[in-house]
């Protein structure tokens, strides 16, 4: 039962992956680009990780994917059907794409060496052991995240501002 | 988690503190008075560094917070190394900056981040942590890259490191999801004690993937098509910090990831392999691409490169002295870098131009700066008896001790090209004319930066000893 639903929902995001690099229109884009958070999210249930995934549709496709609306509809001038133009040398990256895909696949298929858990993980409330790890043996990245989210935040109200008073 | 957890980490909690006062600081500041963030920094960050050295020398080492961070004497190395590079920086680059309108008062902040972030890097014992340490430091320089107001080149800049930087970060992220697969730990001491001895296909791309990840920090070759045009684009305080310290914090986690944690698997068999050929190319493409140069600032680009390939034979050496020949040279290396940025900031400053025919007659109009420079490029050169001589050769003879001779001697050459396109700037410097350029005394605190970084590199060169010593007890911390 869970194959199915696992094939189901990564069929869903590799498949609305390709519509986000594909779609001639940016929006349309961002919208497969939700799709395909969405079935990454699905696959993190699947696994037991009931909180990433609420974070994965929360931040991800909540929040990510409609700044990527927002700042395509405040910044874009001209005709949004042909918003997204297409590369004219996809041939060279996808000889290399196609081969690094290949390579890559063949070493994770043939290594017999991944470390699997014997049964499948059963923690009941991750939200909670998460917070415990995260104030305990993960307190420095977890504090340095915060400095640099804030750094981040600082630093792109400055540069937007430079661009503001420029004009 | 004990109370001492917190003690071992004080430099960092301070230097936190310290970007989040100068952020608050800087916003309550009246138009006028924002020159004080200055002293505020430096004497901030001079009592942390002080704070540093006592730490090295007599702090109680070990792993804190559970052996997620490691609390040793070759992390405060490199935490003196880049708390000194960032208050030269802010010294030679105070007039620079005052030039900028205010709301970019924020500029020491992030730099203060930087340094936060690197930190973190050269203590972390946990990919994790690293990770988070290396983007800190990387998303702050995507800001401080684009600093710059009304300037296209400075914006572009800051573009390109942000595209190119994002994906080397997914590369590296690649890298170790593969090692977290073969070992189940992120600890670097639980990957060393997992991983098999026998070299696998995955080990192999999961060495390939983390050393292109750190590769594209340190800009060794292929990695390095970026350095050029973000070190020309980018504010010349930040060029001198993205080449100085940045590179410094890659190079300790290069050191501990490779050496200590995959010490006994891939590191031997391919790592070696590898690295030799790309500290070669390196060593070849940086010096040879440095010659035709015509932008002071990009010149110093591409001899970054090239020092990056010197560094690197340190590192392939995988013994103490090659441990200590990189420690040594990285913190002569700030000197000499910082004395020639210095020299570059001001100059560029007060005339508004980068290049290198510009520099005529500097000599005459500037005999402090022309001296500087001298000083600090015969030093990246490795002319005795300046420090770049020492710290070259500790590098080289420790490689030559562990029986690859040739390397060496690709680097002995490559160093003898480098010494044309240094002097190349140098005769401009001394023999050009430059009638028609103004003079351009040096005061204040840049003059306090230029005159300090020479004596310091005269004096390394003279008596290495105390730093040597530093760099040895540095390494025996890290290599048991």
């Amino acid at each position: 039962m869970s194959t199915v639903v696992f094939f189901i929902f990564a069929i869903l995001a590799v498949a609305s992956a390709w519509g986000v690099v594909t779609s001639k229109n940016i929006v349309h884009s961002a919208f497969f680009l939700a799709l395909t958070f969405v079935g990454v999210a699905a696959l993190y249930v699947l696994l037991n990780a009931d909180f990433i995934a609420a974070v994965q549709i929360l931040v991800y496709t909540g929040a990510v994917s409609i700044m990527v609306v927002f700042a395509v509809m405040l910044t874009l001038r001209g005709d949004v059907r042909e918003s997204s133009e297409e590369n004219r040398k996809w041939g060279w990256g996808l000889f290399t794409a196609g081969l690094l895909f290949v390579v890559i696949a063949l070493v994770i298929l043939t290594n017999t060496d991944w470390r699997i858990l014997a049964g499948p993980w059963t923690v009941q409330n991750t939200a909670a052991s998460l917070s415990k790890l995260l104030l305990t043996s993960y307190m420095i990245p977890f504090e340095a995240s915060a400095i640099l989210l804030t750094i981040a935040l600082i630093g792109a109200v400055i540069l937007a501002k430079g661009v503001k008073e420029d004009k | 988690m004990v109370s001492t957890d917190f003690l071992a980490i004080t430099p960092e909690i301070a230097v936190a503190v310290l970007a989040l006062l100068l952020v608050a600081v800087a916003l309550l500041l009246p138009q006028g008075a924002r020159k004080g963030l200055v002293p505020l920094n430096v004497f901030g960050l001079l009592g942390i560094l002080a704070y540093t050295v006592y730490d090295f020398f007599f702090g109680k080492m070990g792993p804190v917070f559970r052996g997620m961070y490691y609390h040793d004497q070759f992390a405060d190395f490199f935490k003196i190394l880049f708390l000194t590079a960032a208050i030269l920086v802010i010294l030679s680059s105070r007039e620079y900056i005052g030039k900028w309108p205010a709301y970019r008062g924020n500029f020491y902040a992030l730099l203060t981040a930087a340094i936060l972030g690197m930190m973190i890097m050269a203590s972390s014992a946990d990919l994790l942590t690293f990770y988070v340490g290396l983007e800190l430091m990387t998303i702050t320089f995507y800001i401080l890259v684009g600093y710059l107001p009304h300037d296209g080149r400075s914006s572009e800049a800051g573009i390109k490191y942000l595209v190119l930087g994002a994906s080397s970060s997914a590369i590296l992220l690649y890298g170790i999801s593969f090692i977290y697969g073969l070992t189940g730990s992120t600890q670097l001491s639980g990957i060393g004690a997992q991983l098999g001895s026998s070299l696998t296909p995955p080990i192999i791309l999961a060495t390939v993937f983390l050393l292109a990840g750190l590769g594209f920090k340190i800009s060794l070759v292929p990695f390095h098509m970026w350095a050029p045009d973000i070190y020309e684009g980018a504010p010349t305080p930040v060029t001198a910090f993205l080449a100085v310290a940045s590179k410094a914090a890659a190079f300790a986690a290069v050191i501990r990831i490779y050496l200590v944690t995959l010490e006994h698997q891939s590191f031997v068999q391919t790592g070696v392999a590898l690295l030799l050929i790309l500290a070669a190319l390196t060593m070849i493409v940086g010096n040879l691409v440095a010659i035709p140069q015509k932008n002071i600032k990009r010149l110093l680009a591409f001899s970054s490169i090239a020092q990056a390939g010197y560094l690197m034979v340190g590192v392939i050496a995988e013994s103490v002295a090659g441990v200590k020949g990189v420690l040594f040279y990285a913190m002569i290396y700030v000197f000499a870098n910082m004395g020639a940025f210095a020299v570059a900031t001001y100059v560029g400053q007060a005339q508004g131009s980068d290049e290198i025919r510009d520099y005529a007659g500097l000599a005459r109009r500037s005999p402090l700066a022309a001296a500087v420079m001298t000083a600090s490029v015969l030093s990246l050169a490795g002319i005795p008896p300046l420090a770049g001589f020492v710290g070259k050769f500790y590098l080289f003879s420790a490689v030559i001790h562990q029986g690859y001779t040739w390397i060496a001697y690709v680097g002995f050459v490559m160093s003898m090209v480098s010494v044309y396109y240094y002097l190349s700037v140098v005769k401009v410097m001394y023999l050009g004319e430059g009638a028609d350029l103004p003079d351009i005394p040096v005061h204040g605190a840049a003059k306090f930066t230029m005159v300090f970084t020479m004596l310091i590199t005269l004096f390394i060169g003279l008596y290495p000893t105390p730093l040597a010593q530093m760099a040895i007890s540095a390494a025996t911390s890290l290599v048991k």
